[in-house]
């Protein structure tokens, strides 16, 4: 095992992965932009490296400052959380050329399902199901309405290199799609540098459902089970459950088969999700996540696995920390996601934190990236904490839930805590027949 | 009568869509502010002249900052 490992991240994720690492008897090293100087992260790293200024830009995707902090701090590994540039293979490229180990897959694995088109392609051509779609990145809104004539309306319009939810719109006609194309292609220039568009068929009553795998240091894939994320607003998740309550035993193992194929298929290593679409008691791939996920702790809490010890381990080539041929899941997880946002619109809600108590007790976890006294700048995602509960039954996890939001308070910033109890008191996810489409119809 | 058109949150300035002089129609973006990885348009909530642009494409405003002045047409 390596000793020494630099986080190149900020807020929840960086003291989760130090958690872990610390455990192990790494030294961690944290880097910070000048707006995280006095955070959480940089606090419990027994190290830390101010890389640049608090534009993303500048410091968390700058990754000449974050590999000069690796050599000049020694550190032997490098762990990129998720997000900035978890899933950029040049940077795992550049970790690995410095001499470091990149503690997540290859960079031909990511670069091979990076790009939403490619990635689609590539399911398809290993049997794993997809929806009716592009297969070229469209070149104008001439080649998206052609595409639309042959999948058929309603459709989606992606960023084919986009993640986070970023640009997506659903286009019913024509008329939709043109207005949508071009505002798709503005965002993908400007958040992916890639105006790569392509179009699939929306399918309006879906569920999200991801499967999460593990690539072993032997090479084998496992799958960790499944995770349901359909309670999303702006395409971005807010509440995860596992197990889903729209998967029996037969999908899920047609599903985990699935997507242990697409790992192997990559020659996949380290922590991965495949997302789907589950539809009709069936389901189709929709795209892979080359990375840890930000609701992780969901299936630790199912399967007693420690995911971030599991990346540490394979990515010093040793075992991963568990019997790999026995893995059960016990009872229901929910994560709930604590944004810094007003609960009604949704819209950021950047300040001060003036009072923090967070909730505790047998099966609740709270992932914080923040607390009393912090600042919550506009500059970064509005993710406060992850309040995740576990329960012997799904109705067990739910009452549980409901209690530790209740008992967590934050005051400063406008939090989404009344709109996460509305949810679990909402009559769809409490009967759990909801679909993606939970949150529009709570606000229509 | 003059009108302030003021940011509801902290933000960063991503783009100014009006200068001063311009004449606009109530629910036209003025500016788009970024926050939290959000685009987020302001909108003029009444019609008439932008006596002034409080804001620059690249700075930050914080919540009640006058993002812009519109003379209201009578």
């Amino acid at each position: 095992m390596f000793d020494s490992l630099l986080i190149a991240n900020r807020g929840e994720i960086a003291r989760r992965v130090i958690r872990s690492a610390r455990a192990l008897g790494i030294r961690t090293v944290a880097v910070h932009s000048e707006a995280d100087a006095g955070a959480l992260h940089v606090r419990d790293a027994d190290e830390a490296v101010a890389i640049g200024g608090p534009r993303p830009a500048d410091s968390y995707l700058n990754a000449v400052a974050i590999l000069a902090a690796a050599a000049t701090t020694g550190a032997q590994a490098v762990h990129p959380g998720y997000g900035f540039l978890s899933e950029n293979p040049g940077f795992a490229r550049a970790v690995e050329d410095a001499g470091l180990i990149w503690v997540g897959p290859s960079a031909e694995s990511i670069a091979a399902v990076g790009d939403k088109i490619s990635a689609r392609n590539l399911m398809a051509a290993i049997g794993v199901p997809v929806l009716g779609g592009s297969e070229e990145p469209l070149k104008d809104a001439g080649e998206a309405l052609a595409a639309a004539q042959v999948i058929g309306y309603p459709v989606i319009v992606k960023a084919s290199a986009g993640g986070g939810g970023i640009g997506m719109r659903i286009a019913a006609d024509d008329a939709a799609l043109g207005t949508a194309f071009e505002a798709t292609r503005g965002q993908a220039e400007r958040f992916f540098g890639d105006g790569g568009i392509l179009v699939e068929r929306y399918l309006p009553d879906a569920r999200h459902v991801e499967v999460q795998i593990l690539g072993l240091a032997d090479g084998r894939v496992v799958a960790l089970g499944e995770r349901e994320c359909s309670v999303q607003r702006r395409y971005q998740k807010v509440v995860e459950e596992s197990p889903s309550p729209a998967v029996d035993d037969a999908l899920r193992a047609r599903m985990l088969t699935a997507a242990v194929r697409a790992g192997e298929s990559i020659g996949y290593r380290s922590a991965g999700t495949v997302e789907c679409l589950v539809s009709d008691g069936d389901f189709v791939f929709l795209e892979m996540n080359a990375r840890l996920q930000v609701e992780h702790p969901v299936t630790e809490l199912v399967t007693g696995i420690d995911l971030v010890a599991a990346q540490l381990r394979i990515a010093a080539g040793a075992e991963p920390g568990f019997d790999p041929d026995a893995v059960v899941a016990d009872g229901h997880a929910i994560e709930l996601r604590v944004y810094a946002e007003d609960p009604k619109r949704f819209l950021p809600s950047p300040g001060t934190i003036a009072e923090w108590v967070e909730p505790a007790g047998e099966g609740i976890r709270v992932d914080a990236g923040y607390t009393c006294g912090d600042e919550v700048t506009p500059f970064y995602d509005p993710l406060l904490a992850k309040l995740s509960v576990w329960g012997p039954d799904r109705d067990a996890a739910v009452a549980r839930g409901q209690d530790a939001v209740a008992a967590f308070r934050i005051a400063g910033p406008k939090t989404n805590l009344p709109f996460l109890a509305e949810v679990l008191a909402h009559e769809s996810f409490r009967s759990g027949a909801y679909t993606a489409r939970l949150v529009d119809q709570m606000r229509a | 009568m003059a009108h302030e058109v003021v940011a509801d949150m902290a933000a960063n300035v991503w783009k100014v869509l009006v200068s001063e002089g311009a004449n606009v129609e109530a629910g036209e973006t003025l500016v788009i502010l970024e926050s939290m990885k959000m685009e987020i348009p302001i909108d003029a909530d009444v019609a008439g002249l932008v006596t002034s642009v409080g804001v620059e494409e690249g700075g930050s405003v914080q919540e009640g900052d006058v993002i812009a002045v519109i003379a209201v047409v009578e």
